[in-house]
């Protein structure tokens, strides 16, 4: 039986143009899918999202949905309007982790798409805005059927609610130079030892790990993680100086000098009378701007290791808040090595979790305590690395000056300094 | 519950397997790369080998029809492998360069579109919109659509002065993110409450906690528990929307488009910075919202006219001062433009320096 299409002359005008329609695609699945049930919800979805277009405003609304054992990863959504368009009354999204770094097989593609237009609308996403693969719409008993079967061939669900959610990384050691640590085994290392915090959302909030390899941070994870790691070297940057002076002749020293030298934040480098570049690296903040300008002749050092901040976030409800810097560098080289990052990652979650009020993520709450007493909880030293300037107002007290000056020389004394 | 099944917590699954073997090969083990052409690059590793990745633009929200094929040019022209980029872009990999133009014209036959590498403008993220969200003041999928529509030539070229990363959202949460350019939506009205349905609907005391400026309190309406809003208080964030619905925030009026523009992920050259406001009170105007892309269209030129080589946009308005900014690109400057949030005051220009 023919299905009565809505008419959609305002989804129709998304169709023109040369950038892919997303309208068109969903069509398709209206028109040329072989499954009846499909086509029935797929065109129910098009004439709500057709009356959306009209009246400006949403029409779905949240719920409980989730699967066996779980409590989070699925984003309930139940038609406000089902009585014009009950065919898509339930349209949930099942938010399902991707592979660390965000590779697929085809084969692997293909297997979840077959699995998805079984049981759900057909309309699938890489990715969302968390990180997670999107499957878009299905009904709330054919949920569990669907996790069932991907979760049989190895896909877990993501983070939805207060809880650890979804990690992202880049592509990394994969495929890139500048790339400091092994994004995808820190990645997978964070967030599957909190698989539990990730399917029971019982956190004040969320709690994000984006991992980028470098200070480039192509994963936004300065702006967007409660906890960074961006990769970084201590050693000196690697420069070839052939490749130095191939590219000084190729561009000229005038732009050279506009584009490199003088571009440093930190003033560390010079271009040497004979086309040879001079570089202060202990003044080098790794910023990795003349690195992305000379791939070929600039290179991280050997001795590579990771700085850790904590608490960034987007707006609500005190306002942006970038990551602090909680670890300055840290090794990840042994297993151990990782253990300890994780163990850290473990101990800021425990402490957000009894000290963070509900709906407050962990930035908001450290700004409310204080980094003083953030780091004093964790038990983390105190360093001028955490800062860009240490504090201007005179009110505070200090009655143990004496013991935290003394406490820092010891430590400077263990090591080595 | 008997035939219910247990589970299986595996997590974030290894990516190992579905790696490009040359990239496995390789990992950790790269040397340089270079970028041949828009939409490709070419990474070369310290063994010798080379990995040729061919970028391109999809509508994000895929069929499954759109996903084969996708699959079917994977499997046909790049080994079988994929990866997909933070911005919703598909990648393929090749190890020969003789493979990359055959497998480009099976994207853009396909009517795909390559490009979006380096300074380009990159595709916009995006958030779920009308398609799916349960607080959306728009559609951030068509807005995108139009706006790429527009700005197509600009991404399958790379001659902008530094990337240019724009984000759309559909609230003020602003989901999509920071970017060079942001489109977000603006409530501009309090929330309308529907008094009859807030005592059944909502959990009044965390709504009440949810409201940043403690504008929310409880009330009795009509001989109902209900609660009211001290509308001199309220700054039209839309907290309270979520936990309450009763409470709509989005009107088909009121809620404008605003663009800021400046937010910069990256430290390359200078700290990562937040987005800062430029234009509000942009109609809301499905399907293609003309009036929102004209503006980004102004500000894009001013960028690729002004800005030197590798400046992004935050670098540019700072080298030549916001003053010069609002001129370059036509837009009012409002006392809506100062900052009112918490640590405000670091935003003021506490110097003599002016530029005439």
């Amino acid at each position: 039986m023919a299905i009565q299409k809505h008419n959609t002359p305002m989804l129709d005008q998304l169709e023109a143009g040369p950038w892919p329609s997303f309208i068109s695609g969903i069509k398709r699945l209206r028109d040329q899918h072989p499954d009846p049930r499909i086509n029935e919800t797929i065109n129910d979805m098009l004439g709500q999202l057709e009356h959306s277009y009209e009246t400006r405003k949403g029409y779905w609304k949240g719920g409980t949905v989730s699967v066996f054992g779980y409590g989070g990863g699925i984003i309930p959504r139940f038609s406000e309007v089902s009585k014009a368009f009950p065919k898509s009354k339930e349209f949930h999204t099942v938010r399902v982790q991707p592979p660390a770094g965000n590779h697929y097989s085809t084969a692997m593609l293909r297997q979840l798409g077959d699995t998805w237009e079984k049981y759900g609308s057909g309309l699938v996403t890489f990715h969302g805005q968390t990180g997670n693969i999107m499957f878009i719409g299905v009904d709330t008993p054919s949920t569990q059927h669907f996790f069932d079967e991907i979760n049989s061939y190895g896909w877990d669900l993501g983070g939805a609610g207060p809880c650890v959610r979804t990690a992202m990384s880049c592509v990394g050691a994969a495929r890139c130079e500048m790339s400091c640590t092994n994004e995808l085994k820190l990645h997978r290392l964070l967030v599957n030892n909190f698989t539990d915090d990730v399917h029971r959302p019982a956190l004040p909030y969320k709690f994000k790990f984006k991992v980028s390899g470098c200070g480039n941070d192509c994963q936004n994870a300065i702006e967007r993680a409660d906890f960074a790691v961006l990769g970084t070297w201590r050693d000196d940057m690697k420069v070839d100086q052939a490749e130095v002076k191939a590219y000084v002749a190729d561009k000229g020293r005038q732009y050279y000098i506009d584009n490199v030298v003088t571009r440093c934040p930190t003033q560390a480098l010079a271009l040497n009378d004979d086309d040879t570049l001079a570089v202060n690296n202990r003044n080098c903040v790794r910023c990795m701007h003349c690195l992305n300008v000379m791939p070929k002749a600039l290179h991280p050092g050997d001795d590579k290791g990771v700085t850790v901040l904590i608490g960034g976030k987007r707006t609500l409800k005190i306002g942006d808040l970038m990551g602090t810097v909680l670890v300055p560098f840290k090794k990840l080289e042994t297993e151990e090595d990782y253990e300890e990052i994780v163990e850290l990652a473990g101990n800021i979650i425990d402490f957000w979790a009894e000290n963070g009020l509900e709906h407050e993520r962990c930035g908001e709450m450290i700004e409310r305590i204080g980094l003083a007493n953030f780091l004093e909880g964790l038990g983390i030293d105190p360093e001028p690395n955490m800062l860009s300037h240490p504090r201007q107002s005179s009110y505070i007290r200090m009655d143990g000056w004496d013991e935290a000056a003394e406490a820092w020389f010891e430590r400077q004394a263990e090591a080595g300094k | 519950m008997a035939d219910m099944r247990e589970p299986i917590e595996s997590g974030c699954p290894d990516p190992w397997q579905y790696m490009h073997p040359t990239m496995r090969k390789n990992f950790g083990q790269w040397k340089y790369h270079e970028h041949p052409r828009p939409g490709v690059l070419r990474h070369v590793a310290y063994s010798g080998d080379e990995i040729w990745t061919v970028k391109a633009g999809t509508q994000r929200i895929l069929d499954v029809f759109t996903l084969r094929k996708l699959c079917d040019i994977g499997d046909q022209f790049a080994d079988g492998f994929i990866h997909f980029t933070l911005r919703s872009n598909i990648e393929y990999m090749v190890n020969d360069g003789a493979k990359v133009e055959p497998l480009i014209k099976a994207l853009e036959d396909a009517g795909f579109i390559v490009g979006g590498t380096q300074n380009s403008v990159a595709m916009i993220s995006h958030t779920q919109g009308w398609l799916h969200c349960d607080i959306p003041g728009t559609d951030a999928s068509g807005v995108v659509k139009s706006m790429m529509d527009e700005l197509i030539d600009e991404f399958r070229n790379a001659n902008m002065p530094n990337r240019v990363h724009i984000t759309t959202s559909c609230c003020q949460i602003n989901c999509g993110g920071q970017g060079d350019i942001a489109i977000n939506i603006q409530h501009t009205k309090p929330p309308k409450i529907n008094h009859d349905l807030v005592a059944n609907v909502c959990e009044r005391p965390s709504v009440v906690a949810r409201c940043p400026v403690a504008a929310i309190r409880p009330a009795m309406v009509n001989g109902r528990p209900s609660l009211e809003v001290d509308e001199r208080k309220c700054i039209c964030c839309g907290a309270c929307y979520p936990p309450c619905p009763p409470m709509q925030i989005n009107d088909a009026e009121h809620s404008k488009l605003a663009i800021w523009v400046g937010g910069n992920h990256s430290n390359a050259r200078g700290k990562p910075t937040f987005q800062k406001l430029v234009a509000a009170g942009i109609p809301n105007n499905p399907p293609r919202w003309p009036e929102a892309t004209a503006i980004v269209k102004r500000i894009l030129k001013a960028y690729k006219e002004g800005a030197r080589d590798w400046e992004r946009v935050n670098e540019w308005i700072e080298r030549i001062g916001w003053p010069r900014f609002f001129e370059e690109v036509e837009l009012p400057f409002t006392k809506y433009h100062i900052d009112t949030w918490r640590g405000a005051r670091a935003s003021f220009n506490s110097s003599n320096y002016i530029r005439f």
